[in-house]
């Protein structure tokens, strides 16, 4: 493998040159594809924030005070809809997958380009679809349980089907990246020389193929319900409303690997780089993504302890659920001994991957009171959950996203990122991040229901901590917005490789040119051989 | 609801023990946060460089078996304990004890129904003596609606067309908050009810002057066997351990009863409900397949109460 | 070591001539585990109500028309054969061939839709909706997600015909038949489950 040589910034847009709609909209070019599922998804990363501050607002009063409760019910459905359909679950494969992912087996494209167009216009036509929907606005939390989905005046039916297409399009994307990863690896580039970022992305691929059809059907079959009066769901029909959930969780828990491998991935590929040190333990990270995958399947019933479902099942699942503590342990156990001795250097991409695994530990070291039996009993359904939850996808996942926008913001755009500015809007981020969602694990400590428009009164004073510290988390994301939209245009321009990263996306110009190599590489050991000793590494 | 000024135990054991098993896993918790978080923070600081260097001379460390083998084996143990403590207290609380108070408990859009065993009924308000068991008994008429009270650490769903339950034994009087945790619309968070625990004699007092006030209100087992004569069910079935057309009601509930296909079934809530309104589904084993459905004639309430009268032949 | 061994290379199976072929082929394999699992979850669905309400399925199941049920089985099955007999033809290089199993294959399609069609309408007419009771849901949604699938293999073998009168087919190169051929077959496999399950057993 070639060494990272060229260094100097050139003029050349690469991929960005050519101009004009159609260039776009029409492209089959993988890069091109992934930014136009950046800005669809990161829109709605910004509006379902904006929904999320108003419903902190109204939520400074214990009582009704900004807007009704049915309006607070429809703002805080729309808020884990949009941000958790149309956001994280696509955010980092489709977009930073399909811009990295053919580029770091040193292919040109992935394995079926025009597939890869579709999904994004599936996407889009799944967007178009749950927008309409506002038409009666949802009403029923992101989880949408029957009875009361089936029978709610809302427009179920409609988003039902616009959740069905943005799923196709999961599914669609993550044939392509298993496919593309068998397929199109470059030559020597054999399976345990390939990036870390590949094997996380492998893994999540493998639980979107096989976990969404689950969903479309359970979207289906609520729709079915409320159009042709299908039963399953209702017990009036010899139905079971629990069916609803154990389909709906079936697919909903898988889904958060597919939230959180590919943000593990970016950190697994940042840590190396700014320590300047090989990824420690790099066969039992690939694996552990691997068994998370695997067995994110078989604890989908720790949502339901309380719900009715037998004893049996849950003692059963409870059990299960603690199995993915060890390979995500493992993980972690591993970030942190690559820093061991390392020569640390604190860009944004590495704190923000710093940021991770701090706040992904919390979010982690939470799971346990709600896989454990008892605890779960009284924590479940209240805002101890929604603090879990939020740690570990927004303190996990959108800190990983950002790592990686940061870490390959050269790459994409070629320019770099001002660094000093990034940090103002780290801290802001940081601090606004904890204080509103720390604050959510002692409300649900102290009995406060999540869903709840109006509250008891003696809650009121965390529900203004967390209000305020919301508003200093969206200056942070505001900083870091701005100042991405200022390098994009106005930044130092960017030289191949800034960070020295052996990664093959690296080894080629920033923006890459729209073939992504002029020569396909030839691979002849690991990307990770940083340090005073390189050897090879097979 | 006052978690840190006032331990669960003050409330109820089980509270108390459910409190323990959460201080576990604060504890186990902790030394994995002191540990990866220390390490993550000193790390950080005591290795940092201030420039971005590639040809820093950094050991090539790429694995250690016996620290990998450590933080899989100890945590592992750790968390095994941690499975296992939480599921015998949940063990302890899942099933309620014999003898407690039964109160039905009616949730639909937005309100709470109880229905005390002599047939009196209060929306939103329970009224209990300390000390002793009551089991709720619970279903919900029209969506899932939930039923938490968190100063006793205990939460069910309750479902439309089944019944679940719950049960506490409060070790001290006053009034303690109901809350739906299941959204259920727009009055989900204005759903709310209160448990006020008595005194014994305070509650017995109540009870009466309660009682007296609803003079016409009859028990909830007499309504029971009202409708039963009422409907023709004693044409087939006895109360008095004889078989008939039908098994007899004497012994029924919780009876474990063989069916005609071999498998085995217990006599709960679920099963006498679906034996009205579907007898032909699960037939006792030794009888015919004729008795006629009353889907239609008797509603759910008419079911509970007549639950409850074969609940007294014991 | 800084050479890459043939050992690695073909590993790595970058650029070898059969590799757009192989692609094609693990992507429609891929795509066919994601149907297992959209059709798996409505199979689940099914033995959970078989399971809870014997009976039902007992009754229910006789007012299925057994001769559609099995007139379709066997056209299926029949597509099935004219498909592959038509991959087969094109491996050989025979043009003529393949558009005569396709078209037929296409035939063959159309009638199981109008079978279909007919029993549907018998059932409505009849009152039974999939509305009705769980039994008739499970047809209706079991049976009609499927014929979505029979009108998308339609599509796609139509798009083969197509492609075949312009030529663009030979011995060489037939991939798109023979990844449309798979879906086809998997199409035939769920509706042999799905025709015992629903007509016959009791």
């Amino acid at each position: 493998m070639r060494d990272a040589t060229a260094h100097t910034a050139t003029d050349d847009r690469g991929y960005l040159t050519e101009k004009g709609f159609w260039s776009w909209a029409a492209t089959l070019d993988h890069k091109r594809i992934g930014v136009m599922y950046f800005y669809t998804t990161f829109l709605f990363f910004l509006v379902g924030g904006l929904l999320a501050l108003v419903v902190r607002l109204e939520l400074m009063t214990p009582g009704p005070s900004l807007i009704s409760d049915h309006a607070y019910d429809v703002l805080f459905t729309m808020h884990g809809n949009m941000m958790i359909f149309l956001f994280i679950i696509p955010a980092i494969p489709s977009a930073l997958g399909n811009f990295f992912i053919p580029m770091m087996v040193g292919a040109r494209d992935v394995a079926f380009p025009r597939l890869n167009l579709a999904g994004y216009w599936i996407f889009v036509a799944g967007v178009i679809v749950v927008m309409a929907s506002l038409v009666q606005p949802m009403d029923t939390g992101w989880t949408f349980y029957t009875p009361y989905s089936a029978k709610t005046g809302a427009a179920v039916t409609t988003i039902s089907f616009g959740i069905f297409l943005v799923g196709m399009s999961s599914i669609v994307t993550g044939l392509n990246f298993i496919v593309t990863i068998h397929r199109l690896r470059a030559p020597g580039l054999t399976w345990f020389r390939l990036p870390l970022f590949i094997w996380a992305m492998y893994a999540t691929s493998i639980i979107q193929v096989l976990a969404t059809p689950v969903v479309g059907v359970t979207f289906l079959l609520l729709a079915a319900e409320r159009l042709l009066g299908v039963g399953f769901f209702d017990p009036a029909k010899g139905g079971d409303p629990l069916l609803f959930q154990h389909f709906f969780w079936f697919y909903s828990h898988p889904v958060v690997y597919v939230m959180i491998l590919p943000a593990m991935g970016i950190i697994t590929e940042i840590i190396p780089v700014f320590s300047r040190k090989p990824i420690f333990g790099y066969k039992a990270i690939a694996f552990s993504s691997l068994a998370i995958a695997f067995i994110g399947f078989l604890v989908w019933g720790h949502h339901m302890f309380v719900s009715g479902m037998s004893n049996t099942a849950s003692v059963i699942f409870s059990f299960l659920t603690f199995f993915v503590a060890v390979p995500t342990g493992i993980k972690v156990f591993n970030w942190i001994a690559t820093l061991y001795k390392g020569a640390i250097f604190l860009a944004s991409p590495m704190i923000y991957a710093l940021t991770f695994i701090f706040l992904f530990i919390i979010g982690g070291l939470t799971g346990p009171f709600l896989g454990a039996l008892a605890t779960n009993v009284p924590l479940h359904d209240t805002y101890f959950l929604v603090a879990h939850f939020h740690y570990t996808i927004m303190g996990g996942t959108v800190m990983g996203y950002f790592a990686g926008l940061y870490y390959w913001f050269p790459k994409m755009t070629g320019r770099m990122v001002n660094e000093k500015v990034a940090k103002i809007a780290w801290a802001f981020i940081f601090v606004g991040f904890n204080i509103t969602f720390f604050t959510m694990f002692i409300l649900g400590l102290m009995g406060m229901p999540r869903r709840y428009a109006e509250y008891l009164p003696q809650q009121q004073g965390l529900n203004i901590l967390a209000t305020v510290g919301s508003w200093i988390l969206a200056v942070g994301v505001l900083i870091m917005v701005v100042n991405f939209i200022r390098d994009l245009f106005h930044g130092v321009q960017a030289p191949s490789n800034p960070w020295y990263s052996q990664t093959l996306e690296w080894q080629t110009t920033s923006p890459p040119a729209t073939e992504n190599f002029e020569e396909i590489p030839v691979v002849t050991k690991w990307p990770y051989s940083y340090g005073k000793r390189e050897k090879d590494e097979r | 609801m006052e978690f840190f000024r006032t331990p669960g135990e003050a409330y109820s054991h089980i509270a108390g023990e459910i409190d323990s098993v959460f201080i576990f896993i604060t504890l186990v918790g902790l030394f994995f946060f002191v540990i990866t978080q220390g390490c993550l923070i000193y790390f950080a600081i005591k290795y940092r460089r201030d420039k971005l260097d590639p040809n820093a001379e950094t050991p090539y460390i790429t694995d250690n078996k016996l620290l990998e083998t450590i933080w899989i084996v100890i945590p592992s143990i750790l968390i095994l304990a941690i499975f296992t403590y939480g599921f015998l207290v949940f063990r302890d609380f899942r099933n309620s004890p014999a003898g407690a108070e039964e109160i039905n408990v009616t949730a639909s859009q937005w309100l709470y129904k109880f229905k005390y065993p002599d047939g009196r009924t209060q929306v939103n308000e329970v009224h209990v003596p300390v000390n002793k068991p009551v089991k709720f008994i619970m279903t919900a008429t029209d969506v899932i609606h939930g039923f938490y009270l968190p100063d006793f650490r205990v939460k069910q769903d309750i479902l439309p067309g089944a019944y679940t339950t719950l049960w506490v034994q409060p070790k001290l009087t006053g009034s303690f908050i109901i809350l739906c945790t299941q959204y259920c619309g727009v009055g989900h968070s204005t759903m709310r009810a209160q448990m006020i625990v008595m005194k014994q004699e305070e509650y017995d007092a109540w009870a009466r002057h309660e009682g007296a006030e609803a003079a016409g209100a009859v028990s909830h087992a007499d309504k029971g066997h009202e409708i039963m004569e009422q409907s023709g069910c004693l044409s087939c079935h006895t109360v008095d351990g004889t078989p008939k057309i039908g098994p007899t009601f004497k012994g029924l509930y919780n009876r474990k009863t063989s069916l005609s296909d071999g498998s085995m079934v217990v006599a709960d809530e679920d099963y006498i409900k679906e034996s009205i309104f579907d007898p032909g589904a699960r037939i006792v084993k030794g009888f015919q397949p004729i008795m006629p459905t009353y889907k239609g004639t008797l509603k759910d309430e008419d079911i509970t109460a007549i639950i409850a009268y074969i609940k007294m032949l014991k | 070591m800084d050479e890459v061994t043939v050992q690695e290379i073909s590993e790595t199976k970058n650029h070898s001539p059969n590799q757009a072929v192989e692609t094609a082929k693990l992507g429609i394999w891929c795509f066919l585990a994601t149907e297992v699992l959209l059709f798996g979850a409505l199979f689940t669905a099914y033995t959970i109500f078989r399971v809870s309400d014997p009976r039902m399925f007992l009754t229910e199941h006789l007012k299925l028309n057994r001769i559609f049920g099995a007139v379709n089985t066997i056209v299926l099955i029949c597509s099935s054969l004219s498909v592959a007999l038509g991959i087969a033809a094109i491996r050989q290089g025979k043009q003529r061939m393949l558009r005569i199993c396709l078209i037929l294959t296409l035939v063959l399609a159309a009638t199981f839709l109008g079978v279909k069609y007919a029993e549907y309408s018998e059932h409505i007419a009849r009152g039974e909706l999939p509305g009705t009771n769980n039994f008739f849901s499970l047809y209706y949604m079991m049976t009609g997600l499927h014929a979505i699938h029979v009108c998308g293999g339609m599509a796609a073998l139509g798009t083969m015909l197509v492609m075949a009168y312009r030529g663009k087919f030979s011995a060489e190169y037939n991939t798109p038949v023979e990844i449309t051929g798979l879906y086809w077959h998997f199409v035939d496999l769920v509706w042999i489950y799905l025709f015992p399950l629903l007509y016959l057993i009791g």
